[in-house]
């Protein structure tokens, strides 16, 4: 099994995704610039957290018309494993992967500290073997989750929420919400449940040393799907 | 970068993408906040959108809407409105 860690001008979370993937999950990966046009090889795709493109116009706007993702877009229809972490999560939903968008946080300022999530399902690989509670850092300043109200319904309905912000004992508040997100939302999944975007970086929770080891249980989705 | 402005009969498009209504402006919330504490106490909402000018060797509203589509706006969050600068 092989992971593509995708590669833009202006990606910075590339490296820890790869190293996160190689040395603590045991899984094989390997870079994929963004002028890449096949995926041919690979079982799943890591779009990783940065600034592609230097949030030109709109957080991940000008990623998701790229070559490479034109082939996340083919790849993911077929089923294949997709997950996209913070800009990584901005692209997924501006290439259209993933319902709604990313807004400037409400409180106005770049959040950096740990947070926790509630896993609101367990209908996906990505999502079947977190923790109840997972305790993962955040790292952005356009992290608010923002989607039509009808379109919300419709993911609530088809159990698309795969985390929402919580306080230590597992409760979603306004006080945990780092970004003003609706609904507390962190991270979603598409309709298939193949397609996974979060603000949070799995991949810097992934041994002790680094804070947690929480994001292996998301990582892990990558092997689910392939075992499946 | 192809430069068409030397040409006589340059077509330009003028594109202001601005925030839905609904949705919270955090960036006008901060610049009414910074021109209240400079003294202009009358200001109240400020809304930041983004003015986008492009030269055309021709100007269609069709395909400057296509742009706007496809890449200039985001439907989701985003209004779009387009001039012809003549």
């Amino acid at each position: 099994m092989k992971i593509a860690v995708l590669r833009f001008p202006g990606s910075n979370c590339d490296q820890d995704a790869f190293f996160a993937l190689t040395e603590d999950m045991g899984i094989d990966a390997a870079y994929v610039w963004h002028e890449e046009t096949s995926l041919k090889g690979f079982d799943g795709v890591f779009v990783p957290g940065g600034f592609s493109y230097g949030d030109y116009l709109r957080c991940g706007a000008m990623a998701s018309r790229s070559n490479v993702m034109q082939e996340v877009v083919r790849f993911a229809a077929d089923g294949g494993p997709v997950l996209g972490a913070c800009n990584g999560f901005q692209i997924l939903c501006e290439a259209g992967l993933l319902p709604g968008a990313l807004l400037l946080n409400e409180q106005q300022k770049f959040v950096c500290q740990d947070v926790f999530l509630k896993t609101e399902t367990r209908r996906s690989p990505w999502t079947s073997e977190a923790a109840d509670v997972v305790r993962i850092p955040i790292a952005h300043g356009e992290g608010r989750y923002v989607v039509e109200p009808e379109d919300l319904k419709r993911m609530e309905d088809r159990a698309q929420i795969a985390f929402r912000y919580v306080n230590a004992s597992g409760t979603v508040d306004a006080e945990s919400n780092p970004n003003g997100s609706v609904d507390g939302i962190a991270g979603i999944l598409n309709e298939a449940g193949n397609v996974l975007g979060l603000m949070p970086h799995p991949e810097r929770a992934t041994r002790a040393i680094l804070g947690g080891t929480d994001g292996k249980g998301i990582l892990k989705g990558f092997e689910l799907v392939m075992a499946k | 970068m192809a430069r068409i402005s030397q040409t006589i009969d340059v077509a330009r498009a003028q594109i202001l993408v601005t925030l839905k209504p609904s949705l919270l402006d955090s960036a006008g919330r901060t610049v009414a906040s910074s021109l209240q504490n400079l003294g202009f106490t009358e200001v109240g909402e400020v809304r930041v959108g983004k003015l986008i000018e492009i030269e055309l060797a021709e100007f269609s509203e069709a395909r400057v809407k296509e742009m706007c589509e496809k890449l200039l706006a985001n439907p989701v969050i985003e209004r779009f409105e387009i001039k012809e600068i003549v």
